[in-house]
């Protein structure tokens, strides 16, 4: 992944966005990853018909263009259908900066190149406020040095090593983790045989 | 040092320190249904990979099937129905299909099949995972990413948690249940309160809880953020876990799963058991609830204009008028059901306020057992005559059902529901469905009433 992810933000300041919201089920019956774009914020972005909701934010100009959402708090929460994640990324979203985001989505966020920085909550509605001015707000996150560079200001976000790592290296994590084979059969070794699940068929 | 319940059980599942940051821990049973994996074991066959332990892994249909038919209801649930038994007949998983009597939604089969024993770590593409909790065990919910990282390697890459603790002393006045003391926690906590957090709770309130209620709480900690939920494995856990089809073969017997007496949390929250009224939720997010004998929040002008315009929005949703006495809400379906809320002894006490009554004209009243199992216990105990005598609809087959509405039962916009689930967000149970969350009891007493409904009258009535 590129160390920066730049782009146009929006502002999405609502608290509480759950992946239900974010990706509704009628999109998750499929055993496939893609084709998932169109579902993205479907109940928001579009009505009953089909037809665009032309009040919400990423449907209107300059937004529509958006590749950094701000967010509010505790985003991405409730189910851990990853599909929120695959949907946001197919849709254009590379970055969303929020207060908090729910556990299982921050997870599958690092694990799809998604970033999610952390800021405070002033400064998160500074950049709500600033990205909802009549000129666009661009955005860049660094994901190396942890800074947002924005509007002549650069200020600081918060990432755990772990994701920032993986992020920046775009690392199969399964991969990577079957290195450790030797020490995986060493921590079985050690197990007893009422420590080795066997489900009966 | 003194640890935690919540230390204990990840350093008991360790297996090494990966150089950025992350631990590896080992998964001791890993449980996939057929909506969150198919993406997983095509990512195994693109690279080549096997699964690690085949045996440790169950797999099971509770989604996308429906309730009143065995056969799929339609094209695209039938590819993913198809698709997990075919990836479990590959990979030689053992797969709980439609028609096997083991069937039923996850969790409820889990703790059934005795799959579950104090000191575990247990994973599943499901956010619900957190209710294996209730036996001392660390369950928790995982992305379709991680669930290929499991198969492949038995292992996640985690990063230890924060803990809180949640103390509920004292006792329940009567017409209280687990969903109360939860649906409390929630509302007190916030919905993202405990985002980074292991939530443990104790005190003498949650102790007196059967193991079904423990699982109610330990299964919505998830709705206040918790990515694990705990309680302490005392005998009744033990017993639980015992005498059922794979407990002899299951024993983790390394550590005493409880915390230390004088282990330290980052975040103490101190509820009194007998404050804590029956409870609805009236708003979009499960954090925003009333006792049922109260009022929907009136729009008070000292509130932040943020908090404002957030409450306007869950009242517009939700269709009430601020300051509306809740007991006039008119619902137009109840459904009994889901991971939180399906086990016999949910569907007993909601037999109990059923019994020799009808359901209100208006009303669609679904009961969606939590297992065929269960489904089974039931009809043994005559439950089943009971609420189809009140014209409730006794589904045949289990699942997740009108939970998430994944299914054939889909709410119409604008229909209310009350619901014995755990999420009331928008368009949760059908676009534009309004749910209002609820224990089991309070669910019948509003499919009875018509209207939402205080379960303390029917018992008054009863006695």
């Amino acid at each position: 992944m590129p160390r920066t992810v730049q782009g146009l933000a929006a502002p999405f300041p609502v608290h509480n966005v759950d992946t239900d919201v974010i990706m509704p089920k009628r999109f998750l019956v499929t055993i496939n990853r893609s084709g998932l774009a169109d579902g993205v914020l479907a109940d928001l972005r579009f009505d009953e018909a089909g037809q665009p909701q032309p009040g919400f934010v990423l449907n209107q100009p300059p937004w529509n263009q958006a590749s950094i959402l701000i967010v509010g708090d505790n985003f991405g929460c409730g189910s851990s259908r990853e599909h929120a994640v695959w949907g946001l990324k197919q849709y254009g979203i590379n970055g969303i900066i929020g207060t908090s985001f729910a556990g299982i989505f921050f997870d599958n966020a690092r694990k799809n190149g998604l970033a999610l920085p952390k800021v405070t909550p002033s400064l998160r509605d500074e950049l709500v406020r600033l990205a909802q001015s009549s000129s666009p707000l661009e955005l860049s996150i660094n994901l190396e040095t942890r800074k947002l560079h924005f509007a002549d200001q650069i200020a600081d976000f918060s990432m755990d090593d772990a994701t920032q790592v993986a992020l920046l290296e775009d690392r199969d994590d399964t991969l990577d983790s079957l290195q450790q084979r030797e020490l995986i059969l060493k921590y079985e070794r050690r197990l007893t045989d009422k420590m080795l699940v066997s489900v009966i068929k | 040092m003194s640890r935690t319940l919540y230390d204990k059980l990840v350093d008991a599942h360790k297996v090494c320190d990966l150089p950025d940051g992350d631990i590896l821990v080992y998964v001791d049973f890993h449980i996939m249904n057929e909506y969150t994996s198919p993406q997983a074991f095509s990512g195994l066959d693109e690279k080549g990979l096997s699964v690690w332990r085949p045996e440790a892994h169950l797999a099971l249909v509770d989604h996308v099937n429906s309730t009143s038919q065995r056969e799929p209801h339609d094209a695209a649930s039938k590819v993913l129905i198809d698709n997990l038994e075919a990836n479990c007949r590959q990979h030689n998983i053992a797969f709980y299909g439609l028609g096997d009597p083991r069937q039923g939604i996850e969790h409820v089969v889990v703790p059934e099949q005795g799959l579950v024993s104090p000191g575990m770590l247990i994973a599943c593409g499901d956010s619900h995972t957190t209710t294996y909790g209730a036996f001392g065990a660390l369950g928790f919910g995982i992305g379709t990413s991680e669930v290929e990282h499991v198969l492949a390697t038995q292992t996640l890459r985690y990063q230890r948690l924060k803990t809180m603790l949640v103390n509920v002393e004292g006792q329940l006045t009567p017409g209280v249940t687990a969903k109360d003391i939860i649906m409390k926690v929630v509302q007190v906590v916030g919905a993202g309160g405990a985002n980074g957090y292991a939530v443990e709770f104790a005190g003498d309130a949650i102790f007196a809880q059967t193991m079904s209620g423990r699982m109610t709480i330990c299964n919505m900690a998830v709705e206040l953020g918790g990515r694990a939920a705990l309680i302490a494995a005392d005998a009744k856990a033990y017993e639980a876990a015992a005498g059922r089809v794979h407990s002899a073969q299951l024993h983790f017997d390394t550590e005493v799963w409880k915390s230390d007496d004088d282990a330290e949390y980052d975040t103490v929250f101190n509820i009194d058991a007998a404050s804590i009224p029956p409870l609805v939720s009236w708003g979009t997010s499960p954090d925003q609830s009333v006792a049922i004998d109260g009022h929907v929040p009136k729009i008070d002008t000292a509130i932040s204009p943020k908090a404002k315009a957030a409450l306007e929005r869950a009242l517009d949703y939700m269709g009430l008028e601020p300051g509306q006495p809740v007991t006039d809400i008119r619902i137009d379906r109840a459904f009994i059901g889901s991971c939180t809320n399906s086990r016999i002894e949910d569907l007993r006490a909601a037999a109990h306020v059923v019994q020799g009554r009808q359901v209100a004209q208006h009303v669609n009243a679904i009961i969606v057992p939590g297992s065929i199992f269960t489904k089974m216990q039931a009809e043994e105990e005559g439950l089943d005559t009971i609420f189809r005598e009140a014209g409730f609809d006794w589904r045949s087959e289990s699942g997740c059902s009108m939970c998430l509405a994944m299914n054939d039962d889909v709410a119409m916009d604008g229909e209310r529901i009350a619901s014995s689930t755990n999420r009331n967000f928008e368009g949760r149970q059908g676009r534009g469905a309004r749910t209002h969350l609820m224990s089991p009891a309070m669910v019948a007493a509003a499919a009875i009433s018509g209207h939402l409904a205080d379960v303390r009258d029917f018992e008054k009535e009863a006695s």
